[in-house]
């Protein structure tokens, strides 16, 4: 391994948590700001112009506030809850190929942190690993309402996983291939996947919806029922890492579905760009715009939850089993079969 | 039985149709209801800056009112401390100096007045019950503080700018 | 580097292994069982199974311990609610015990230290591979292991129902 090869990953990595970070830092305000607005309201607007230091303001004040922890929870697995949900939060931005391979000096640098052929799985993997989180985190409190949000987080997230799981064969159908890099890679120009699978992406964006516990399927953390869910007993910065993993979560599936389904960094009329901005500045262009799809979709989230009012359990259930998983095999028998007909005519 | 005033609704509830479990088309409607909000101008305002008109009837904080010669209007009589259903107002009488003449309209005034804002409910008994017409809750929003203390306004915050200085300022 | 690596990592499979048997509170046991499970995975990374490590990681730890831990945190499982085994008990699991302990000692004799495997193709594990070997050669088993969880799973559904008509 070269020196300069670490070193540019070591930069790459660290460039990615601070985006995360940054992201999810914002996505507080951004939220509030969007309900705000969606609301006929202004947000807040105190801490800076517009209200721009307010995560900032956010942050001292978790930080500042009194660690309790409760005196009959068991101490080890509380303080390891939170920190599991952002371990898992964090790590799914690893194998998310950024841009196209940069030139800088005559040097090509790749955006993307690591190719490794089930780059896909290995995001549906820390995405089913997320559930642990919380679930240890409602069960270490020793309350019985952070135990039924901890049990409730856990039968949603497996049985969304299922219908997430099956759309994305039927799009491995489509794509051929594990590896992310080479799914974005293939939408070149306007050839994005969404034309190829519309109920795809549609199953898997409730689905994604439901795994990062947003709403419409905020069942584990619902205030009326649940008082504050798995994260009741939390204080301090504990319950401000579980409140960031969630927001870090969203930033992910964002993420995941601009590339699996937008074409990630691709957008029409790239060839032309390409050759008016020269090979180092083409690929952060397209990095941009793979951004600007991401916000678009934090957006989304966020315009939902403050639209559509919270499912019920029984509804969430029978939507997930009876409505996604078997819409989801549809869709794959569908994909299967246009294309078995397309090769062979 | 008959309803009579005719504004009687049976509410029936029918099983979800095909579009209606879908809950897309519903969720559509509901987005476009949203983001029109979205550019609508904001309801609210930002309050310290910006302020909004008080209503005619608005009871805020009091003021002891001067009449037209400047001098105080309250003769300490008591019946705002006793109307008072919160027990918010308390007030120690004194006797008029010859020498005070131009300041208090009345031999009685009151030499200490002072108003628990954090027990007022703002009824506005108190200005019901002064025969005086001295004191009116025409005040805007009573300030926000830290200590309790500092929410028991004295003569120094209640009484009205003497007639002059207003003018002056005019 | 990679042997090295896999001692290390097998020293902490052992670990956790015996703590899921040793930990007292059957949650810790659990949690135990799914860090065992995290080691598998890297061991098959190691292989350059990346396709297994990878549903070892979804299927394993992602859901199956997620359901056992779902269970386990349903029952309210105590110290003072614990029944207490009889004399009897003690002695069949002795005699179990026994038994295992002299296979495992039947079976260790008769292993050799092998020369380190190596693979024909090293890129066996790899998802295209994998789907070509399963797909191929051993097309039958694999879908007649696709029947046994079929008819597992309709099996499931039918004492659900069943139960139903019981009731009402």
């Amino acid at each position: 391994m070269e020196i300069d090869f670490v070193i540019e990953k070591f930069i790459l990595v660290i460039a990615l948590f601070a985006i995360s970070l940054l992201i999810a830092m914002y996505s507080t305000y951004a939220e509030r700001k969007v309900a705000a607005f969606l609301q006929d309201r202004l947000g807040p607007d105190r801490a800076g112009p517009f209200g721009i230091l307010q995560p900032l303001a956010d942050g001292v004040k978790m930080f500042m506030k009194e660690e309790i922890i409760p005196a009959n929870a068991n101490k080890w697995l509380f303080m390891v809850g939170p920190g599991l949900a952002m371990l898992c939060a964090c790590i799914g931005t690893a194998v998310i190929p950024w841009g196209q391979d940069m030139m800088v000096g005559d040097r090509l640098v790749k955006l993307q942190v690591t190719d490794i052929n089930v780059g896909l799985l290995y995001i549906f993997g820390v995405i089913s690993l997320g559930v642990y989180g919380v679930m240890i985190g409602g069960w270490a409190s020793n309350n019985k309402y952070s135990l039924l949000s901890a049990i409730r987080a856990a039968s949603q997230n497996i049985s969304y996983e299922i219908a997430m799981g099956l759309s994305i064969i039927a799009l491995l159908l489509v794509t051929n291939s594990l590896s992310l890099r080479e799914i974005v890679s293939q939408q070149h120009g306007f050839n994005w996947n969404v034309w190829y699978q519309p109920l795809g992406f549609l199953i898997f964006m409730v689905c994604a919806f439901a795994e990062t516990n947003r709403a419409p399927f905020d069942l584990p953390e619902c205030e009326a029922e649940l008082n504050g869910g798995y994260h009741m007993e939390y204080s301090s910065m504990k319950l401000g890492f579980y409140l960031f993993a969630e927001y870090i979560n969203m930033f992910v599936s964002s993420t995941v579905m601009a590339a699996l389904y937008f074409g990630g960094y691709n957008y029409p009329g790239m060839d032309y760009m390409a050759g008016l901005l020269g090979p180092t500045w083409a690929p952060l262009f397209g990095t941009a715009i793979f951004f600007l799809k991401i916000f678009a979709f934090i957006f989304f989230f966020m315009w939902v939850r403050w639209t559509i009012p919270r499912f019920r359990y029984d509804q969430l259930m029978s939507l997930g089993w009876k409505g996604l998983i078997p819409l989801a095999i549809a869709n794959i028998v569908i994909t299967g079969i246009v294309i078995a007909l397309t090769n062979n005519f | 039985m008959e309803s009579l005033s005719n504004k009687k609704k049976v509410l029936v509830s029918k099983p979800l149709n095909f579009a209606e479990r879908m809950y897309l088309p519903a969720i559509a409607s509901g987005l476009t209801t949203t983001i029109g909000h979205f550019f609508k101008k904001p309801a609210t305002v930002k309050y310290p800056e910006q302020e909004r008109e008080f209503s005619i009837n608005w009871r805020g904080m009091h003021s002891l009112k001067r009449d037209e010669q400047g001098r105080e209007r309250c003769t300490a009589c008591g019946l705002c401390a006793l109307s008072c259903p919160a027990e918010a107002i308390t007030m120690i009488a004194a006797e008029r100096k010859n020498d005070e003449k131009h300041l208090y309209r009345e031999e009685k005034y009151a030499s200490v007045y002072e108003i628990n804002m954090l027990r007022c409910i703002f009824c506005g008994l108190c200005e019901e019950a002064c025969p005086k017409e001295a004191i009116y809750l025409d005040g805007p929003i009573v300030p926000a503080d830290y200590l309790r203390k500092d929410f028991i306004y004295g003569k120094d915050k209640l009484v009205e700018a003497p007639l002059e200085s207003v003018l002056e300022v005019k | 580097m990679g042997t090295s690596v896999f001692y290390f990592v097998a020293t902490l499979s052992v670990i956790f292994a015996l703590m899921v048997v040793f930990a007292k509170n059957p949650i810790h046991s659990v949690l135990y069982l799914i860090l065992t499970f995290f080691t598998f995975t890297i061991h098959y990374v190691l292989l350059n199974a990346q396709f297994l490590a990878v549903v070892n990681f979804i299927v394993y730890m992602g859901a199956i311990m997620v359901l056992f831990l779902f269970v386990l945190m349903l029952l309210n499982l105590n110290k003072d609610n614990e029944p207490n085994k009889s004399a009897l008990l003690k002695v069949v699991g002795i005699i179990a015990g026994g038994c295992l302990v002299v296979t495992l000692i039947g079976s260790l004799k008769s292993v050799a230290i092998a020369n380190p495997l190596v693979l024909k193709n090293p890129n066996l594990g790899l998802v295209e591979n994998l789907g070509k070997e399963l797909f191929g050669p051993f097309m039958l088993p694999f879908e007649l292991s696709s029947l046994l969880l079929l008819s597992a799973m309709v099996g499931a559904v039918l004492l659900t129902k069943k139960e139903e008509k019981a009731n009402g």
